[in-house]
């Protein structure tokens, strides 16, 4: 028989209550997902009332008031606060997304904040992204080319080339797509999922690099790349406005053609 | 301190950051055989060079103009204000030329000319023939060039398979008796366990320190936490008072809007919808060196002229250029303001101020990437195996203010050349000389006092009263009277150094630690900033003193150098700033006025 049992640690309590003491007017609350390794205890909410008159507009921003004024112990990953370093991916108000992007008025009622889905929480709002990385490294994301350039010399790339990456190299890594996917959260130990796919695609499309088909050769298979069902949340959360199913169609149409 | 596990590690080279700088170190270095380690606070893609938009500056002539180093170097050595070293500058502008190509064929995606070379934008104080007319230098990747730079760079770290030791954060330098480097000691913060890693050479590639400020574009992770480490060594940190404000971050914000966006044809305009810059520099006008454009803004806003209800901004315009080329040249500040200001850049314009942005000081190099400080007469010692790269070395190329797209330039041919470096005077796989516990036992000690404090003040309020004072008292605008009120408020505010406290005990991924010991890394910096600023009795670059209004080559054509003691207290002494050049190929700059 198999056993239908909840793992450890999978159940989320209701935890610590903080109130505003003061008289604002203009508050919000915050529910923050808690959880150390520390301890044996279950995952909690803490729940965190704000004076959003003294708060920038961002989740980041709320975050970090929180971190500064009221409980220092929360944890999360944080750096350029523009956008551009993807640290801050997390879970807020039911979207994967950057917590510098999203502002704190787009969301209706309390704030939701959870890491991002399915993955192994390392504290807090942090997950471990170290397979998702290595999965990057799978697609061996760097430029490969049999002929050198001329010594001294740039290689050549038409505007129109140069123009068929764009939409693909601004990815900044933040794993929202991924951690969105049905197919990912079932299969993310072998399915490459949308981030890394999109950076394969990356290297497919640059007119400069010449290992194409040793590149689709390696992506050829049921797990790695047809795990996709085209469900597209990954496009939807995307916090960049990219598009990597778009990436993971046009791969998969190359693939027909080499057939 | 048997409470703490130590795992050791023997390397030829450790390197520590992976930004721009420790990446290309890195790649270098271990493409050439050595074994690196490379350690870094964060995941390499998410440094801060991540963050830098407009371009990197080379040469490379695509444009058609006559371009040449010799005048990317004049332009460099007359931003700097006469302070850089004109052999380490001839050296960047030189080598820029093979180190932007080698970034290419690396697979950097550069924008492209119809001729399909590296595309280049006209960027601030870049000039042809010695300030005649201003050059399109700044080789782009839209305006996401550092993180096409920095991202690329990664890739070619994994392709040689370089090993990485991720979000670990560095607490001091191994220094032996002999006053060597030997390595570094880190705290992995998944594990909280004490990693002790032994080199040949200890590279520091850990960034500037913006973040002693309040209103700076730098990224939280901005602390400087190399330039603390070298205090704490007792070694000295060079031209500390000269602080970049950049013209245009986002009002409120601090958000960067690239200086690209000017080369691209946007404006700045004052209350009064008058193009002030017209006045300030009638040549470059907006395209003028940072610390002038940044002054003139200021001065604007003094006298009544700033735009927005308080009158204590300005606006910078974009909205006369074509949508499309907006859309291929600068799609990411466009997506930037429309989130940090909701402005749509093809209808209105963008509110501005000038925002902390970039460290000229730091730790003194040569342009080896050595790290360099003053025994006696001897003003270039060489400190042996210690070197220092990127925004947190002072070389000095950028001297009292540096020009746009200098720095990823700094970070890339100084990242370079520490791996030409290393690889010369380091012998691979040799043995790495025993240790005294005690060195490893002193950093413990201090590691420990802080994960134990127990303190009624948090970091952040600490952290707080500290940058605003350096908001205050070194800004773009200083004054005897200021300075000394922002000495003292600083030396106050160090001293709740010793009653903060911190809530997270727990060794696992621990940021409370981590923010207390940064915290502990800006204050010490705060410290010889402020300390740097106030001994200066002149204006020069980006350091503008209403008390002595004009720059005095006699008396303070040098570089300020100054040592932190364990007591927070300060020692000043100065080095000769290099007017010789690298070679006979060019002749030395002699210092001019700075007109622009």
């Amino acid at each position: 028989m198999a056993e239908f049992a909840l793992p450890k640690h999978s159940k989320i309590v209701k935890g610590i209550d903080y109130p505003i003491n003061s008289g604002a007017e203009n508050t919000k609350k915050i529910n923050v997902y808690r959880w150390s390794p520390d301890d044996d205890e279950n995952p909690r909410i803490d729940s965190y009332t704000i004076d959003l008159d003294q708060c920038g507009p961002m989740v980041l921003d709320a975050l970090i008031k929180i971190k500064q004024e009221i409980d220092s112990s929360l944890t999360f990953r944080r750096s350029c606060r523009e956008g551009i370093c993807g640290s801050c991916s997390m879970n807020i108000d039911g979207t994967n997304t950057l917590a510098c992007l999203k502002s704190i008025d787009d969301v209706k009622g309390d704030i939701n904040i959870y890491p991002l889905p399915h993955m192994e929480v390392i504290k807090d709002l942090v997950p471990d992204l170290s397979k998702a990385y290595e999965q990057l490294t799978s697609v061996k994301p760097w430029l490969q080319s049999k002929s050198d350039p001329e010594k001294g010399k740039s290689r050549k790339q038409s505007p129109k080339e140069r123009e068929k990456i764009d939409g693909l190299w601004e990815c900044v890594l933040c794993f929202s797509c991924s951690t969105s996917c049905p197919s990912y959260w079932w299969n993310g130990d072998k399915y490459l999922g949308p981030a890394v796919l999109l950076q394969a695609y990356r290297w497919i499309a640059d007119s400069r690099d010449e290992n194409t088909e040793q590149r689709l050769e390696e992506l050829e298979d049921s797990f790695k790349l047809y795990r996709c069902h085209t469900i597209m949340n990954c496009t939807k959360t995307c916090p960049k406005g990219l598009n990597p199913a778009k990436a993971i169609g046009e791969i998969k149409k190359l693939q027909l053609e080499r057939r | 301190m048997s409470e703490y596990e130590i795992v050791d590690h023997e390397h030829d080279v450790v390197v520590v950051g992976a930004g721009g700088a420790g990446l290309r170190a890195t790649l270098g270095m271990v493409s050439g055989g050595l074994k690196t380690a490379c350690i870094t606070k964060v995941f390499p893609t998410r440094s801060h060079t991540v963050a830098a938009q407009g371009g990197i500056g080379a040469a490379l002539n695509n444009m058609g103009e006559n371009d040449s180093w010799q005048f990317h170097m004049y332009d460099t050595v007359k931003g700097s204000d006469w302070l850089g070293d004109q052999d380490a500058i001839e050296y960047m502008c030189k080598e820029a030329i093979p180190s932007v190509t080698e970034l290419e064929n690396f697979g950097v995606p550069f924008s492209r000319t119809e001729d399909g070379e590296v595309y280049q934008r006209p960027f601030g104080g870049h000039t042809l023939d010695y300030g005649k007319k201003m050059a399109r230098r700044a080789c782009a990747a839209a305006d996401r060039t550092g993180h096409a730079i920095l991202h690329t760079l990664y890739q070619q770290c994994l392709k040689y398979q370089a090993e990485f030791f991720v979000e670990y954060i560095a607490l001091d330098l191994l220094m032996d008796d002999n006053g060597k480097c030997v390595g570094v000691l880190a705290l992995c913060m998944d594990d909280g366990k004490i990693h002790r890693f032994r080199g040949h050479q200890t590279v520091l590639a850990t960034g500037g320190y913006g973040r002693v400020y309040f209103s700076c574009t730098s990224a939280h992770t901005c602390t400087g936490d190399g330039n603390a480490m070298v205090l704490r060594a007792g070694l000295p940190l060079q031209d500390m008072e000269f602080v970049q404000f950049h013209p245009t971050g986002v009002y409120g914000a601090g958000v960067l809007i690239t200086e690209g966006s000017r080369g691209e044809g946007g404006y700045l305009t004052n209350s009064e919808g008058e193009r002030f810059m017209e006045r300030y520099a009638p040549t470059a006008k907006d395209l003028a060196s940072r610390d002038v454009v940044s002054r003139s803004m200021t001065i604007e806003i003094n006298e009544g002229r700033g735009v927005g209800p308080n009158k204590d901004h300005i606006f910078m315009h974009l909205e006369h250029i074509d949508p499309a080329t907006l859309q291929m040249r600068l799609p990411g500040i466009s997506e930037t303001a429309k989130i940090f200001c909701g402005v749509d850049v093809t209808k209105e314009p963008i509110p501005v101020l000038p925002t902390v942005h970039y460290n000229m000081g730091g730790i003194p190099t040569n342009y080896h990437g050595e790290v360099v400080t003053r025994k006696g007469n001897d003003q270039d010692a060489v400190v042996s195996g210690l070197m220092a790269i990127g925004e947190a070395a002072c070389v000095s190329v950028h001297g009292a203010n540096r020009l746009g797209t200098n720095s990823l330039l700094d970070i890339v041919v100084f990242g370079r050349a520490a791996a030409q470096r290393a690889l010369k005077t380091v012998e691979k796989g040799s043995a790495h000389a025993p240790l005294p516990k005690r060195v490893t036992d002193k950093i413990l000690a201090r590691l420990d006092k802080v994960r134990h404090s127990n303190g009624d003040v948090s970091v952040g309020e600490v952290r707080n009263s500290m940058q605003n004072a350096m908001q205050k008292h070194a800004a773009v605008f200083r004054s005897n009277t200021s300075m000394k009120e922002g000495v003292q408020k600083v030396d106050t505010i160090s001293k709740g150094m010793d009653n903060i406290g911190i809530k997270d005990r727990s060794m696992i991924f621990n940021t409370d630690l981590v923010e207390a010991l940064e915290l502990e890394n800006l204050m010490q910096q705060a410290i010889v900033t402020m300390k740097s600023a106030d001994q200066r009795k002149e204006s020069r670059g980006a350091h503008s003193h209403e008390d002595y209004p004009k720059r005095d080559d006699k008396n303070w054509m040098k570089h300020t150098i100054m040592w932190l003691n364990e007591k927070n207290k300060t020692k000043l002494d100065y080095r000769d700033v290099h007017l010789n050049t690298l070679t006979n190929e060019v002749a030395s700059i002699p210092p001019a006025a700075r007109v622009y």
